[in-house]
């Protein structure tokens, strides 16, 4: 397991103002696996995930200590170039919200942003991602529309697209299907079991079962602190900490 | 239980008289200076009035066409000058600028829309004038006394700054943090995100507040008939002098009543101001549906 991790947290520790809100975290993310983030509301996934991709700075009055390897290069580094570690890691928000522009623009963004002009180039980008995320029958006749009208399980299809379209190494989705109905959550769930071949994927979930549907390895955090990771069978059948097995049998949440 | 409804009822048909009384104070306006002006319409033909360059009221000469030009020149000079400031230093405040930078800089943006008109325009006699002669006016190659539409459209546009940067930053603010966060996430940089995500978002909202600051600016007398010049021919350059259509009424209301047709033709000029407004904010209201459609 240790060769193959792609992301390792050493001593994490965030900071709001005097707030200490993840308290001295280590853990390991396997590479091209799916890794679970669960744990109650407030624990601190979201604030993990956003650490990953450093979005946690434009919030006012963070502080961030510890380090967060990916493929061995310290991203929390202050000399690192922000942009290139965000262009590895796609994001999926809890709520799809797509730019404020055309469908096909929405696809594009990220390509055009990294330098790709060409426009024969960008349609085949666009078309080969929303093939990807299965959301190409359905609009291709209207690339030009604006992506709000799309409906909210497309909308949150056209953002892995939009994604995918930088090729990034890792995905993150932060409660990707929890605006989602179970049709469009399952399609989202698919998607992400198939890209997991490529892709090392972390999703923060409420749902256990999803998780247990999904992951091959659980992180499970509690109030900030780290209390147990191991493999989705470890967690779910075998718990050592007491604490996990009273969360997974749903005795606190 | 009843009177509950019966309140609710009341108030919904207050808050409409409200509404009726308003919109109707302006077509009282419009139809109260529309039968002022009827002698003059009635006794020009339209191409004397709106076309002719010529103001000699003695002789019977009622040109509006230099007053007209004059007002829209002012206006875009000041639009030119003020939208691109504004938009930069509201997208400073909001985007950029430490939060503790803008609570402390806000006052002033405040400060400046609360100055009195008349004290801007004794800056543009003092500051902008000056600065006109001495030194842009001679980089052009060409000869002024300072006093012209380019004076006026800086004094202007500066007026207008406080209130189109007010909103603007507002309007900034009240875009979602997931907007940019999507925008990061794919790697863009801040002005990257800013530019191809922030301000498409606010877009409507930029628009209203330019429309907001300009139909103050397209009536706005005091400042701008300190420092415009106030030449009655139409303006050829934007270092000529020019006579706005409210530096016109302002100058000459009350005075040689006894002239025939003067006092019809000064109720002309404020018609002819009030269409000027209207007109701006129906176009801009057409573009910003326009505008809405394409993106939201
Ligand atoms: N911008 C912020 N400023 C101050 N405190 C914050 C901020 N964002 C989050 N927090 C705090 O950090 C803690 C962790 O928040 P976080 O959003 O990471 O929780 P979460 O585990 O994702 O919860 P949920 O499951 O409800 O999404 C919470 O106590 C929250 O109040
Ligand atoms: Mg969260």
């Amino acid at each position: 397991m240790d060769c193959q991790s792609h992301i390792c947290v050493n001593n994490l520790n965030v900071f709001f103002g005097k707030e200490h809100i993840l308290k001295n975290i280590s853990l390991k993310i396997p590479d091209k696996k799916i890794t679970a983030i669960i744990g109650p509301s407030g624990c601190g996934k979201t604030t993990l995930l956003k650490s990953f991709n450093r979005l946690i700075d434009s919030y006012d009055g963070v502080k961030v200590t510890g380090e967060i390897l990916v493929d061995d290069e310290n991203i929390l580094h202050p000399n690192i170039e922000v942009t290139h570690i965000r262009k590895k890691m796609g994001l999926l928000l809890q709520n799809p919200y797509p730019l404020p522009m055309s469908i096909y623009d929405n696809v594009a963004y990220g390509p055009r942003i990294h330098g790709i002009k060409n426009k024969k180039k960008l349609d085949e980008i666009v078309e080969h991602y929303l093939k990807q995320t299965n959301l190409w029958i359905e609009v291709k006749d209207r690339l030009n529309a604006p992506a709000s009208r799309l409906s909210v399980g497309q909308q949150q299809r056209l953002c892995l697209a939009r994604g995918l379209a930088v090729e990034p190494e890792i995905i993150l989705g932060d409660e990707p299907t929890s605006a989602l109905d179970p049709i469009s959550s399952k399609v989202i769930e698919e998607k992400f079991q198939e890209l997991s071949d490529n892709y090392t994927i972390i999703i923060v979930t409420h749902i256990l079962r999803q998780a247990k549907r999904l992951a091959n390895y659980v992180i499970f955090l509690y109030l900030g602190e780290l209390i147990e990771q191991g493999t989705a069978e470890e967690i779910f059948e075998n718990p050592k900490e007491e604490m996990t097995k009273a969360y997974i049998q749903g005795k606190i949440s | 239980m009843k009177f509950r409804f019966l309140k609710d009822k009341f108030f919904k048909h207050l808050m409409f008289m409200c509404i009726v009384f308003s919109i109707s104070i302006v077509f009282l306006m419009l139809f109260g200076l529309f039968i002022r002006s009827l002698p003059i319409l009635q006794q020009k033909s339209f191409s004397d009035i709106f076309l002719s360059g010529t103001w000699h009221p003695l002789r019977g000469e009622f040109g509006f066409a230099p007053f007209i030009v004059g007002t829209l020149w002012v206006t875009v000079v000041a639009m030119v000058i003020a939208i691109p400031l504004c938009l930069l230093t509201a997208i400073y405040l909001s985007e950029y600028a430490h939060r503790r930078v803008t609570v402390f800089l806000k006052p002033f943006i405040d400060l400046l829309a609360g100055i009195p008109s008349v004290v801007y325009g004794i800056w543009g006699v003092l500051a902008v004038i000056p600065l006109i002669r001495d030194y842009i006016a001679p980089l052009f190659g060409v000869r002024s006394t300072g006093y012209g539409i380019l004076a006026g459209g800086i004094v202007l546009g500066i007026m207008v700054f406080p209130i189109i940067i007010q909103i603007c930053v507002e309007v900034f603010q009240s875009v979602p943090k997931e907007l940019r966060e999507a925008s990061l996430a794919l790697g863009a940089t801040k002005w990257q995100t800013i530019k191809h995500s922030v301000l498409r978002k606010a877009l409507p909202g930029i628009l209203a507040a330019i429309v907001l600051g300009f139909s103050r600016a397209f009536g706005e007398t005091m400042a701008v008939l300190m420092v415009v010049g106030n030449v009655p021919k139409i303006p050829k350059s934007i270092f000529d002098c020019a006579y706005p259509l409210p530096a016109l009424i302002a100058n000459n209301y009350g005075e040689m009543l006894s002239v025939p047709l003067y006092d019809s033709a000064l109720m002309l000029a404020s018609l002819i101001l009030l269409l000027l407004v209207l007109i701006f904010n129906i176009l801009a209201r057409l573009i910003l549906i326009r505008v809405e459609r394409s993106t939201q």
